[in-house]
């Protein structure tokens, strides 16, 4: 399981610095062909992160450790939380669990 | 007359569209003429019943703008089934990811089916929110432990309808877990060999493409305990297509969803609805009518579309 979690965090970190979402008071998840991207999202501390599904497919942002969940998001429907404390926060999608993504909070 | 004779047949084809007309007999499956298919439509043959799955009540898509719509529709053609089917069977995701009011639209649509009886189980859009209470108040009842999985006998013949939506694993497959196999196992311990047997449920019962997550782990075991019998029959929804798969004396098919298509497997980057005009998606949606005829115990199923 570290061994996952470091991996996820390495990742994230490759994956962030790419998605320039570094020192913005909001950033944005994007959900299309049951993927949530970018996978690995690092963002400052008290960033609002905003998802949104193009998908026709109704998925869910919900948190490994059940610390936030967006209940069911239909098509164009949008889903904010605001982060305001350190950590990695790990997510999946309950309808289709498969779908997994991190947000990393500096 | 109620018994459907061959111009009425002909009907059925025509509305049908692309209808598939499978006998299985001693496992083996053979095509049948629409001759032999009208000589074992007579009202004292046997029975019929239907299976309606993947509502998706709530759905506005591309592929359809109201689920509800094409619902309707497709109850009316039930109704004018002749001979009436005995029961309907839910096999799951009645609604469009668990919006407020689906189970009630679901419910009250269902109620204009000319039928005894409609029997459920559930699929993930209907108990991934609260898993599985709201699903569960409503349709536990009579169920084993009121957790959903039930079996009943009809004219001779077991059916049994499995929950694998509630212990969804890992990498997103369905799970039937330990306790209701071990309730399966049971349950078909007093059965004789001959015994038709009908398995239903949401999900996929064999490995149809796991990499969409359209399969359950631990079905193998429960389909251990079905491989004594002569005709066994499993229907599953939750792909949204017609596949069938023969394996030994099992036979596996899959029904159409009644609001939506999905691509077949690995024909698109993700699962999920398919982005087509209407008029090409009522091509892709529809109900089976299972048909039984005693005696050998052949079985037909008979796919039906809407446009």
């Amino acid at each position: 399981m570290k061994t996952v979690a470091l991996a996820l965090l390495g990742l994230a970190l490759i994956v962030a610095s790419a998605a320039h979402a570094l020192g913005s008071g909001a950033a944005g998840v994007e959900i299309k062909e049951f993927r949530f991207a970018p996978t690995a999202l690092e963002i400052r501390q008290g960033t609002t992160v905003t998802w949104t599904n193009h998908d026709e497919e109704t998925h869910t942002i919900t948190s490994t450790t059940g610390a936030f969940g967006s209940g069911g998001l239909g098509n164009d429907e949008t889903f904010a939380q605001t982060f305001s404390r350190p950590g990695v926060y790990e997510y999946f999608c309950a309808l289709h669990p498969r779908m997994r993504a991190t947000v990393v909070v500096k | 007359m109620d018994r459907l004779d061959r111009r009425g047949f002909l009907e059925c084809m025509a509305w049908a569209g692309s209808a598939l007309v499978w006998t299985s007999a001693g496992g083996v499956l053979a095509s049948r003429t629409v001759q032999q298919v009208e000589a074992a439509d007579s009202p004292a043959a046997g029975f019929s019943f239907v299976q309606i799955s993947d509502t998706h009540i709530g759905f506005k898509g591309q592929a359809n703008g109201d689920a509800a719509a094409t619902l309707r529709e497709l109850i009316e053609r039930v109704n004018a089934l002749r001979p009436a089917p005995a029961f309907v069977i839910h096999t799951g995701d009645q609604t469009h990811g668990q919006k407020a009011g689906a189970f009630d639209t679901v419910a009250e649509l269902l109620k204009g089916v000319r039928t005894e009886r409609v029997f459920y189980v559930p699929g993930e859009h209907d108990v991934f929110l609260d898993g599985g209470k709201e699903y569960l108040a409503r349709y536990g009842k009579g169920t084993v432990g009121e957790r959903g999985w039930q079996s009943f006998d009809y004219r001779g013949t077991h059916f049994v309808g499995l929950v694998n939506v509630l212990k969804y694993k890992g990498e997103g497959i369905g799970a039937l877990g330990a306790d209701q196999i071990e309730w399966l196992e049971k349950d078909l311990a007093p059965l004789t060999s001959s015994t038709p047997v009908v398995v239903f449920a949401h999900i996929p019962l064999w490995a149809v493409y796991p990499q969409w997550g359209w399969a359950t782990e631990d079905a193998e075991r429960a389909l251990a305990s079905l491989k004594r019998f002569g005709s066994v029959t499993v229907l599953n929804g939750h792909i949204h297509q017609v596949m069938t798969k023969v394996e030994g004396n099992v036979r596996f098919h899959t029904a159409m969803s009644t609001a939506f298509p999905q691509p077949a497997p690995g024909a698109a980057p993700s699962p999920g609805p398919m982005k087509i005009p209407e008029a090409d998606a009522r091509r892709m949606i529809g109900v089976a009518e299972v048909t039984f005829v005693p005696g050998g115990q052949p079985l037909a199923i008979v796919d039906s579309v809407l446009g």
